[in-house]
C-alpha cells in the first residue's frame, strides 16, 4: 500500500515532463491559429482581439502556468474547429478508443502469450512451425494494410462483416451489434502485437526451461503439466509484463491507422484531424490526455508486476 | 565475418530473407536506369488500368500513373527513409545509452528520466507532434519517426552498457592507466557493438512501417511524390471498386518487412551466444536414451550401475562426459564421487534418473538398476514416479535451484502431493515436520518465504528437507556445500550425516573436496576424464591412495597446517570432453610414473590392496 | 617502513528510503579498519561471503572510495597521486580470471594496454616486453594471438598474472586469487605467485575465503568479520594458536581429510543486519565464549605478544 502510493507519486515528475514536451512541442506548430480561425481575410484587429481572448499575447512561460493549472482543474480549454469544450470531445472519443485498444490488447496478451508457450512446448514440431510462420507473417504487415484487405474480403466480397464504424447507423447501438463492428479492426490491431508477444513468450518459455528450478521440479518428480503451469509460467508472465506494457503503446499507436481506416470515431482520428486543421488546443489536451493514461496504466503494470515478483525491491 | 555469415548462410530462411531484400534493394535502386515510365506523368485517359494491361505491367492509378514506376521509385524511397531513420536514430541512440550506462550516478539519473518521459508516449503521439511542428513532408516524416526510436535504442544499449561496466576487465583496464574516454572507445564499444547492429536488424522492419503509416497518413510524403505509405493512402480511396492500387503497394510493403525481419533474426540468431551453446532449445523431461548394446546386469544391490556412458552431441558428434562407468550402493551406504571439473561425477550423478539436460545429453550405453529394475529401460512415467519418491536430489547451489516465486512451503508440499495424490492439508503437516527436522527457526514465516529472503545455510536446509519429503531410499547430492561458507557447509555436513545414519539412508555424494567427502562418504570412487580411476573405502583411499592422480592431487591441494610453503603440483590441465576416441590412460601427461605403455591400450580396473584401480603401475 | 598504509578506513552505502524520503539507509560493509604492509610481505585477508574483505580490497586499490579515513602509499595519500599514476604503484588482480579479460580483445592487446598507457613505451618495446612477461608466467607466445574464451581458468590467470606485472607496480592485491580453478590447477598458481614475489620483490595483499591458500603463501593475517577485523597476527601463530573464538571456529570448520570435525551442531550462522549493527559484539549469537559483556559493548583490540584481537574472552 505504502509502495502504491509512492508509485503514484513517482509519476506526477514523469507527468509534469509530459505537460511541459506537450505544451512546448506544440507552441512551435508553425501559424497562428486566429489566423486559422477567422480566415485569411481577417482584419490585423480581429486577430489582436482574438489573440488576447485566447491568451496568446502573454509569454510563453506564462502560458504554460495558465495551461498547466486549468489542466490541473480538468479544464483544457475549447476547441475552436468543434466549438466545444476540448474535454468533451475527447471523452466522448476516448470511449471508443477504448473498446478498441482495450479488446485489442487482451486478445494480443491472451492469443499471444498462448500461442507463444504452446510454440515453446511443441519446439520443432509442425505446430511450432506453423505458429512461427504466422506470427513472423503477422508482424510484417502494416495494420492499416491488413485492415484494408480485410475490409476488401469480408465486408465487401463476403459481406459477413460492417465495412467501417461502430455501430449501424440504422436500428444498431446495441451490445451485439458494437461487437459487429469490433471484430476486424480489433484484430487489425492486435495481429502485430500478438506477433511480438508470441515471439517473447516462445524465447522466454525456452530460456526457463533450461534454469536449475525446473531441473528440481523435475527431480522432485512434477508431472510436465505441472512442471508448465506451476513454475514455468509463473516466471514467464513475470518477464513478458513489461513487454505486455510496451505492447499497450503500440496498441494505442496502432488504433490510429485502424481509427481512419474503419472510421472507427476515436481520439487518433481526431487528433490526426486537428493536426490537418491546426486545433491546437485539442492537439494539446488529445496527447496529454492518452499519453496520462498511458502513464497509469503503466503503473497499474508495474504494481502489478511487484505483486507477482516478490524480488523486486 | 565469414564465419558470421556462414552462420546466417545455414539458417535458409534468413538466406530466403537477405535475397528478398538483396532483388528488392538493386531493382529498386537501378529504377532511374530502367526503361521505365515517368512516375509522375498523369494520364487521365488511362486511368485505374488493372495489371498486366498492355503497357501496364502492374496497370495504374486514379491518375493514370504507371504502377510499376511509382512502385519502384516508391520503394526506393522507402527503403532509404527507413533506413536512414534507423541508423540516426541508432547512433543517437547508442551514444545517449552508453553515456547513461557508463557514468552511471547523476548522468544516468537525467538522461534516463528524459526518456521515461518520451517513453510515456504512445509513439504515434510523438511523431504526430513532431510532424505537426515540422510541417508534413517525407524528410520531416523521417525525423519524427528517428527521434521516436531514440529512447527505446537508448535504453537497450544502456542496459548492456551497464552489465559491461560492471566486468572486472573495465575495472583491468582502469588500472591499465585508460582514460574512460578510451575504455568506452575500446572496451565497451566493441562489446556493445553486436547489440546494436542485433536492434537495428530487428527495427528497421518497424521504422520502414512507421514511416509508410505517418505517409499513409499523408503526413509523409507530398504529392506527387510518392513513397509506398503515401501510394496505399492514396489507393485507400478507391478500395472497393479498384484494389490493385491498394495491394500492389501494400504487398511491396509487405515483401520488404518480411525480408528484413527474416534476416534480421538471423543475424540475431547468429550473434547470440545462447543459441549457439544451444540454450534456447526445449530440455526433455527425460535424458534421450540411444543405448548401443544390452549391457548386461545381474546385481542385487539396492543401485547397481553398469558400464554408464552419457555423451553430449554438438554437431552431430558425440562428446562423451563419463565413460563405463560402474558401482553399486549398499542399503544405508555413503558413496562418495569425488573428481575435477569435466570428470563426468554430476553427469553420472545425473544419468542415474536421467535428469541430464537433453539435447545435448544422450545416455549411449549401461544399465541402471534400482532396487532390481533398470530406470533406464522405463518409461517417462515410471522414471517420474521414482524421482522426488524413492530417489531424490541435493542440488549444488541452493538460489537457483529453488523456484525464486513459490512460497517455501508450497515447494515443500509439492513432491508430497505429486506423489501422494493427497490433499494439502497432510502435506503441509509433512513439510513443516521436516522443516523441524532440518532445524529450521520460526517455522511459520519460512514457510511463507521466498527463497531470496532466507540466507544460503538455511536454503541448503530447505533443499534437504524437500529431498526428504517422501521417505527417498537414496538420495543424490550433487556438491550440496560447495556453494556455502565455510562454518556454514560444516553445519550442513553435520545435518547431512545424522540424517542419513538415522534414517537409513543410501546417499551418492558428488564432491571435488577429499576433505568433505572425508567427513561424510563410507567408500570413495574417484573419476578423472569421464572415467572411474579408484574406488576403495574412505579411509584407505585418504591414507593409501594407489592411483598416481589421486595421490598427487591429494598432495597438491593445500591443506592447512603447513605454513608458507612450496605446494606439490600437478602439471598440465584436466582434460575437456572430445568427440575424439582416446586410448589409453588419460591422465598419463600429467603423471609422475608414466611408461611408454600407458597409451597402447585401455586399461582396466584391477584391485590392488584394498582398493580397485585403473593403473598399469598402482602404488603399492 | 611501510608501503602501504590505511587508517579508519569504513565504507558505508546509503540508500534513500524513498522518493520523497530524505532519510537514507545506511548499509555497513567496511568499519574503521587499519592496515599496513611492509615491503616485500604478504598479507593475507580471510573472512566469510559478506565480510567487506572485497569492498576494503578495492578501496586499497582506489577502485571504490571509501566513505572515510585514509589509504597511503608510499606515504603518500593516494588522493594527492595523479589518475594515471596510481595503478603503477598498485594493481589488482580479479577473482574472476575470464571476465577480467575483454571478450573482443586478443590477450595481446589486452597485455599491451597497460604498457602503452601506464608506461609510455613504443610498439618494438611493448613486443618485447609482452614476450619476455609471458615466458616468466609459463605460457606460450602463441597464446598471445589467441581471445580469452580459448583458455582454461589457470591459464588465464597467468594472463591476469601477466597483466598485472607489465604495470611494474611493487603492490598487488589478489582478490580470491585460485578460488575459481580446478584443485590440481591451485597449487600450480600459488607457487608461481611465490616464485614472483621474490623475483620482483613485490608486496602481496591476499584477499580469500580459504584458510589453507592464505597459509599456504603469507606472511601476516587478518581475521575479517561483518566489516572488522577481529584478529590480527603472523600467520604461523595464528594458524597454530586462534585466539579470537571466530578465528577458532573457521578453522575447526575446514573439513580435513581423515579427520572427523569437532563442531558443535549449532544452528545460528547467519551474520547480523548490516542496516542496523548490533551495540556489542558482532559475533556475539555464534561466540562460544559469549558472556552478558559482549552482547552490550563491542570489545576495541587487545595487544598480547606480538597479538591484536577484538576480544573480551579469547581462547588464550
Amino acid at each position: 500500500m505504502n509502495y502504491f502510493i509512492q508509485r503514484l507519486l513517482s509519476a506526477i515528475p514523469v507527468l509534469l515532463g509530459i505537460t511541459i514536451i506537450v505544451f512546448f512541442i506544440i507552441s512551435l506548430i508553425p501559424g497562428d491559429p486566429a489566423t486559422a480561425i477567422l480566415g485569411s481575410y481577417a482584419t490585423p484587429e480581429n486577430v489582436k482581439l482574438l489573440n488576447e481572448q485566447l491568451g496568446l499575447d502573454k509569454g510563453l512561460i506564462q502560458r504554460y502556468f495558465i495551461w498547466l493549472g486549468n489542466l490541473v482543474q480538468g479544464d483544457l480549454g475549447r476547441s475552436f474547429a468543434l466549438n466545444r469544450p476540448v474535454l468533451d470531445e475527447i471523452l466522448e472519443r476516448f470511449n471508443a478508443t477504448l473498446i478498441l485498444s482495450g479488446t485489442a490488447f487482451i486478445l494480443c496478451s491472451v492469443v499471444g502469450v498462448l500461442i507463444g508457450t504452446i510454440s515453446a512446448f511443441k519446439q520443432y514440431t509442425i505446430t511450432d512451425k506453423i505458429i512461427t510462420f504466422t506470427v513472423l507473417t503477422g508482424i510484417s504487415l502494416p495494420s492499416f494494410f491488413l485492415g484494408m484487405m480485410m475490409i476488401l474480403l469480408f465486408a465487401v466480397n463476403l459481406q459477413w462483416l460492417p465495412v467501417s464504424g461502430m455501430y449501424a447507423i440504422y436500428g444498431g447501438g446495441d451490445f451485439l451489434d458494437l461487437i459487429h463492428h469490433l471484430i476486424m479492426p480489433a484484430i487489425a490491431l492486435a495481429l502485430v502485437a500478438t506477433g511480438v508477444v508470441a515471439r517473447i513468450t516462445r524465447n522466454s518459455v525456452l530460456e526457463i526451461l533450461r534454469q536449475d528450478y525446473i531441473r528440481t521440479a523435475r527431480a522432485k518428480g512434477v508431472r510436465e503439466g505441472n512442471v508448465l503451469f506451476k513454475h514455468v509460467l509463473r516466471i514467464a508472465i513475470v518477464t513478458i509484463l513489461p513487454i505486455l506494457g510496451l505492447q499497450a503503446g503500440f496498441v494505442l499507436s496502432g488504433s490510429v491507422f485502424i481509427e481512419i481506416v474503419f472510421q472507427w470515431p476515436g481520439v487518433g482520428r481526431m487528433l490526426v484531424d486537428a493536426i490537418l486543421k491546426r486545433d491546437i488546443l485539442l492537439v494539446q489536451g488529445g496527447v496529454m490526455f492518452v499519453a496520462a493514461c498511458y502513464v497509469l496504466f503503466n503503473i497499474a503494470v508495474d504494481l502489478l508486476q511487484r505483486y507477482l515478483d516478490p524480488r523486486i525491491k | 565475418m565469414i564465419n558470421f555469415l556462414k552462420l546466417i548462410s545455414r539458417n535458409k530462411l534468413a538466406l530466403f530473407g537477405g535475397i528478398l531484400l538483396v532483388i528488392i534493394f538493386v531493382v529498386s535502386f537501378l529504377s532511374p536506369l530502367l526503361p521505365l515510365k515517368d512516375p509522375d506523368v498523369i494520364k487521365t485517359s488511362d486511368r485505374f488500368l488493372l495489371p498486366f494491361s498492355e503497357g501496364y505491367l502492374l496497370g495504374t492509378d486514379h491518375l493514370g500513373r504507371d504502377l510499376l514506376s511509382r512502385l519502384l521509385w516508391g520503394t526506393r524511397l522507402s527503403l532509404l527513409v527507413g533506413i536512414s531513420a534507423a541508423l540516426i536514430s541508432a547512433t543517437i541512440g547508442s551514444i545517449l545509452g552508453t553515456i547513461a550506462g557508463f557514468y552511471g550516478n547523476k548522468t544516468d539519473n537525467v538522461i534516463m528520466r528524459i526518456i521515461d518521459v518520451l517513453m510515456a508516449f504512445p509513439y504515434i503521439l510523438l511523431a504526430l507532434a513532431i510532424v505537426a511542428v515540422l510541417g508534413p513532408g517525407l524528410f520531416n516524416a523521417m525525423i519524427a519517426v528517428a527521434l521516436v526510436n531514440i529512447p527505446f535504442f537508448a535504453r537497450n544499449i544502456r542496459g548492456v552498457t551497464v552489465t559491461i561496466a560492471n566486468k572486472e576487465f573495465i575495472d583491468a583496464a582502469r588500472l591499465s592507466g585508460m582514460s574512460n574516454f578510451k575504455i568506452i572507445i575500446y572496451e565497451i564499444f566493441p562489446n556493445i557493438l553486436p547489440v546494436i547492429v542485433v536492434t537495428i536488424s530487428t527495427t528497421v522492419g518497424w521504422m520502414i512501417l512507421e514511416t509508410a503509416g505517418l505517409s499513409f497518413l499523408g503526413l509523409g510524403s507530398q504529392p506527387p511524390q510518392a513513397d509506398l505509405g503515401s501510394m496505399l493512402g492514396e489507393g485507400r480511396s478507391s478500395l472497393i471498386v479498384n484494389p490493385h492500387t491498394s495491394y500492389v503497394p501494400g504487398a511491396m510493403i509487405f515483401l520488404i518487412v518480411i525480408g528484413v525481419n527474416l534476416f534480421g533474426d538471423g543475424i540475431r540468431d547468429a550473434l547470440d551466444p545462447r543459441l549457439s551453446k544451444g540454450e534456447l532449445v526445449k530440455p526433455q523431461p527425460v535424458t534421450q536414451i540411444k543405448l548401443n548394446k544390452n549391457v548386461k546386469n545381474n546385481s542385487n544391490s539396492f543401485l547397481s550401475v553398469q558400464n554408464l556412458t552419457t555423451a553430449f552431441e554438438f554437431d552431430n558428434k558425440l562428446h562423451l562426459a563419463s565413460k563405463d562407468v560402474s558401482f553399486d550402493i549398499k542399503k544405508g551406504e555413503c558413496l562418495g564421487l569425488i573428481g575435477e571439473s569435466g570428470s563426468g561425477k554430476s553427469v553420472t550423478a545425473l544419468s542415474v534418473t536421467c535428469l541430464v539436460a537433453s539435447p545435448p545429453g544422450v545416455i549411449v550405453d549401461g544399465s541402471v538398476k534400482f532396487q532390481g529394475d533398470d530406470i533406464l529401460k522405463m518409461n517417462y512415467e515410471q522414471i517420474r514416479e521414482l524421482r522426488g519418491n524413492k530417489i531424490s536430489y541435493i542440488f549444488q547451489d541452493p538460489l537457483s535451484t529453488l523456484h525464486p516465486l513459490i512460497k517455501i512451503g508450497k515447494q515443500l508440499e509439492e513432491a508430497f502431493i505429486e506423489h501422494n495424490h493427497q490433499k494439502n492439508k497432510e502435506a503441509t503437516f509433512k513439510g513443516k515436520e521436516l522443516l523441524k527436522l532440518v532445524q529450521i527457526p520460526n517455522i511459520e514465516n519460512v514457510w511463507n518465504s521466498y527463497p531470496h529472503e532466507l540466507s544460503g545455510g538455511m536454503r541448503q536446509r530447505i533443499s534437504i528437507a524437500m529431498a526428504l519429503t517422501n521417505d527417498p531410499e537414496l538420495i543424490i547430492a550433487d556438491e550440496p556445500t560447495t556453494a556455502l561458507d565455510v562454518t556454514v557447509q560444516a553445519q550442513i555436513l553435520l545435518l547431512l550425516d545424522t540424517l542419513r545414519k538415522e534414517r537409513g539412508l543410501s546417499v551418492l555424494f558428488i564432491s571435488h573436496d577429499f576433505g568433505v567427502v572425508s567427513q561424510i562418504c563410507d567408500r570413495v570412487i574417484v573419476m578423472y576424464g569421464g572415467q572411474i580411476v579408484e574406488e576403495g573405502k574412505t579411509e584407505n583411499i585418504m591414507s593409501k591412495p594407489r592411483h598416481p592422480y589421486t595421490s598427487q592431487l591429494m598432495k597438491c591441494v593445500p591443506h592447512i597446517g603447513f605454513g608458507k610453503r612450496e605446494l606439490p603440483t600437478i602439471s598440465g590441465s584436466p582434460p575437456s570432453i572430445t568427440y575424439k576416441k582416446e586410448i589409453g590412460c588419460s591422465f598419463s601427461s600429467r603423471c609422475l610414473i608414466k611408461k611408454d605403455n600407458c597409451l597402447n591400450e585401455d586399461i582396466k580396473i584391477v584391485q590392488k590392496g584394498d582398493s580397485e584401480v585403473r593403473c598399469l603401475y598402482p602404488h603399492e | 617502513m611501510d608501503i602501504l598504509s590505511a587508517y579508519n578506513l569504513s565504507k558505508f552505502y546509503s540508500k534513500n528510503k524513498g522518493l520523497f524520503n530524505k532519510q537514507s539507509i545506511n548499509l555497513r560493509a567496511v568499519n574503521n579498519i587499519n592496515i599496513n604492509l611492509k615491503s616485500k610481505e604478504s598479507l593475507g585477508i580471510v573472512g566469510e561471503s559478506g565480510c567487506g574483505k572485497s569492498t576494503l580490497a578495492k578501496m586499497l586499490a582506489g577502485l571504490v572510495t571509501p566513505s572515510s579515513g585514509e589509504v597511503k602509499i608510499e606515504e603518500k595519500d593516494i588522493n594527492n597521486y595523479k589518475k594515471h599514476e596510481l595503478p603503477n604503484h598498485i594493481q589488482y588482480m580479479f577473482q574472476d580470471p575470464i571476465s577480467s579479460l575483454n571478450p573482443r580483445k586478443t590477450i595481446y592487446q589486452s597485455l599491451a594496454a597497460p604498457l602503452k598507457y601506464l608506461r609510455k613505451l613504443d610498439e618494438k618495446e611493448i613486443e618485447k616486453e609482452i614476450k619476455t612477461i609471458i615466458k616468466e608466467v609459463n605460457l606460450k607466445e602463441e597464446f598471445l594471438n589467441r581471445f580469452p574464451h580459448e583458455f582454461s581458468g589457470g591459464q588465464a590467470q597467468r594472463i591476469g598474472i601477466a597483466r598485472v606485472l607489465l604495470s611494474k607496480a611493487k603492490i598487488i592485491i589478489l582478490d580470491e586469487p585460485v578460488s575459481a580453478l580446478d584443485v590440481s590447477i591451485q597449487s600450480q598458481i600459488l607457487n608461481l605467485l611465490n616464485d614472483l614475489q621474490k623475483k620482483f620483490e613485490l608486496s602481496y595483499i591476499v584477499i580469500s575465503h580459504d584458510l589453507a591458500v592464505i597459509e599456504a603463501i603469507c606472511d601476516r593475517v587478518m581475521v575479517m568479520y561483518f566489516g572488522d577485523i577481529v584478529e590480527k597476527s603472523d600467520a604461523k601463530e595464528l594458524f597454530q594458536k586462534p585466539y579470537h573464538p571466530y578465528t577458532n571456529l573457521l578453522l575447526k570448520s575446514v573439513p580435513k581429510i581423515n579427520q572427523k570435525m569437532e563442531i558443535k551442531n549449532l544452528f545460528e550462522t547467519e551474520l547480523p543486519d548490516p542496516i542496523n549493527p548490533p551495540k556489542g559484539c558482532s559475533f556475539y549469537t555464534r561466540c562460544e565464549n559469549k558472556t552478558e559483556k559482549c552482547k552490550d559493548s563491542n570489545p576495541t583490540e587487545t595487544i598480547n605478544d606480538n597479538r591484536k584481537y577484538k576480544c573480551f574472552f579469547p581462547n588464550i
